[in-house]
């Protein structure tokens, strides 16, 4: 199939949910060797009140999305509040009303969440962010995607561009945010933003291609 | 960990509590179980200042609400940003019609969280004006002030800022003060031991038993150099040089000094401490209009201290001088 029905809100939240709880431990801990250890505490929490309060219910993509961002700006804070609020947030806008989601809209939606979150903060492409996950990573899906590749194809192709662009965090100095700090101390270790982002895009890849099938 | 608190998850629930039942003179709750606001908040027709960060901090930032001091604080887990709908609510508490300052620190999240705020704000029609604060001398160099983080110094711009709005200052002239109080403040912190956020159960940095790390900053970063544990004197001296010339303040300044524990160090040391960083001064030909000796910024159970020097015209000092009344700061 080339599109799934956006009725499936529902499928990809739980999948959110289960991979950013089952790393809660591994993001603390990438976390706290160059920040301060409360990533994973923070995005688990995030993500866990969703799951309490939406658990039952049966939504569409877009609605499942902003009720996630919105939990993730108005009640956790720090950093990753604002930035993954915006991601999701956006991401939400981007498919409002569509009943199917095919690689077109999937791009559009991705292109959405990158330009919140640049608007966001001063990052760039190199500062060892989430962005040197999300950049290559939307990239790759829009280029496939020129490329006539289908839909299955688009986001193995952004799987491996995000796999890559992570890895590339690991030899980077950070220059913004709380392990810009510690100057060339922050090479060795990968960014834990970037390794959530890789999380949550390597989750939706996998349960939309489920839905694809 | 040899620490006392219940969920650990819940440390900023419970502490609040508390704050709010013993502090009731001075600071009331609000619909927004994370922004406290001051009991005399919002006073028609004066600037409201707000401030706002994550917890561990105490007295800051909850300690700073009072009168002719914050007017309302959002409040973060600990040493994490508040939200912007936190931000957004304490500006909307200290709203008084004459525009809001929001005075905080230099760090990403707190960036973020307030842009946002401003701009809920702005859609209010509530006029908000920030300043910035980065008097932490070793977290960049000098000629990058923008990456320089906020650390104790910010107790200087809040009383600067506040004492003007106290003073019926406009928006602009709050600003302007509070602007002019951190950009002759300079700051540096000395960390001896690590600390430990609760839910994370560990360290998240170390410092070794013997040594200490001159340039430690709030919540652990690192510093400019790990050395041996040096005197109380020869540790002063190390501060005294770094920032002495930063600014540079020179023979014939008056400063207000706050000299402030990290949490654990026992405040008996921070004036001896003080007393060679006075000496110090003195000898640059510097007097010390104003010292603040004692836990007035923290880290948790972090043993070190922060010394915090800001050079004072007599505006300043007028506005140092007007009373408050705070938790963490209160002069008649």
């Amino acid at each position: 199939m080339s599109s799934f029905s956006a009725s499936n809100g529902s499928v990809l939240l739980n999948g959110l949910v289960e991979t950013i709880q089952k790393n809660k431990a591994y993001l603390s801990e990438i976390d706290g060797a160059i920040g301060d250890g409360d990533h994973g505490i923070n995005m688990n929490k995030g993500f866990s009140l969703y799951q309490e309060r939406y658990a039952d219910r049966q939504a569409d993509v877009s609605t499942a999305l902003q009720d996630l961002g919105r939990i993730l700006l108005t009640e956790i804070g720090g950093s990753m509040g604002p930035i993954y609020g915006t991601f999701f947030i956006d991401m939400a806008k981007a498919c409002r009303d569509a009943a199917e989601i095919d690689a077109e809209l999937f791009s559009a939606m991705l292109g959405a969440a990158l330009e919140g979150v640049q608007e966001l903060g001063d990052a760039k492409r190199g500062d060892k962010t989430l962005l040197d996950t999300l950049i290559p990573a939307r990239e790759a899906f829009a280029e496939s995607l020129k490329a006539d590749a289908c839909f299955t194809a688009c986001l193995e192709a952004m799987r491996t561009a995000a796999k890559a662009g992570w890895k590339s965090t690991k030899e980077m100095q950070a220059r913004i945010g709380r392990a810009s700090r510690l100057g060339e101390r922050s090479i060795g270790t990968v960014d834990a933003g970037a390794t959530s982002c890789l999380l949550i895009l390597s989750s939706l890849a996998d349960n939309i291609e489920a839905l694809l099938k | 960990m040899q620490r006392f608190f219940n969920d650990p998850s819940k440390v900023v629930e419970d502490m609040l509590s508390g704050f709010l039942k013993s502090h009731s003179r001075l600071v009331s709750p609000t619909a927004n179980p994370r922004v406290v606001k001051s009991v005399t908040t919002p006073v028609k027709g004066r600037v409201g200042i707000v401030t706002g960060g994550g917890s561990g901090h105490k007295p800051a930032f909850i300690g700073y609400v009072g009168k002719n001091m914050v007017d309302a604080v959002a409040i973060g887990e600990i040493f994490s940003s508040p939200t912007a709908v936190a931000f957004y609510d304490a500006i909307k508490a200290a709203d008084g019609g004459a525009g809001v300052a929001v005075l905080y620190g230099n760090y990403a999240g707190d960036n973020m969280n307030v842009k946002m705020a401003r701009k809920m704000a702005k859609d209010d029609d509530i006029p908000v004006m920030t300043v910035v604060a980065n008097d932490d001398v070793p977290s960049a160099p000098k000629d990058q002030p923008e990456k320089r983080r906020g650390v104790a110094g910010e107790i200087f711009m809040w009383k600067a800022g506040a004492a003007r709005a106290a003073l019926g200052g406009t928006l602009e002239e709050v600003i302007a003060d509070a602007q002019k109080a951190i950009d002759n403040t300079r700051s540096i912190g000395v960390g001896l031991t690590p600390c430990t956020i609760p839910e994370v159960g560990k360290p998240n940095f170390s410092i070794e038993p013997g040594t200490m790390e001159l340039g430690i900053g709030h919540h652990g970063e690192p510093g400019i150099k790990v050395t041996e544990l040096k005197s109380a004197n020869e540790t002063a001296a190390m501060m005294v040089d770094a920032i002495v010339p930063d600014l540079p303040f020179s023979g014939g300044d008056e400063v207000a000094v706050i000299l402030s524990g990290l949490g654990a160090t026992p405040v008996m040391e921070l004036y001896i401490l003080y007393n060679a960083v006075h000496d110090l001064l003195a000898e640059r030909g510097i007097s010390v209009y104003r010292p603040y000796v004692g836990n007035y910024f923290t880290s948790l159970e972090m043993m070190g201290v922060t010394l915090s020097v800001m050079k004072c015209d007599d505006e300043l000092k007028q506005l140092m001088d007007l009373e408050c009344d705070s938790m963490g700061l209160c002069q008649f």
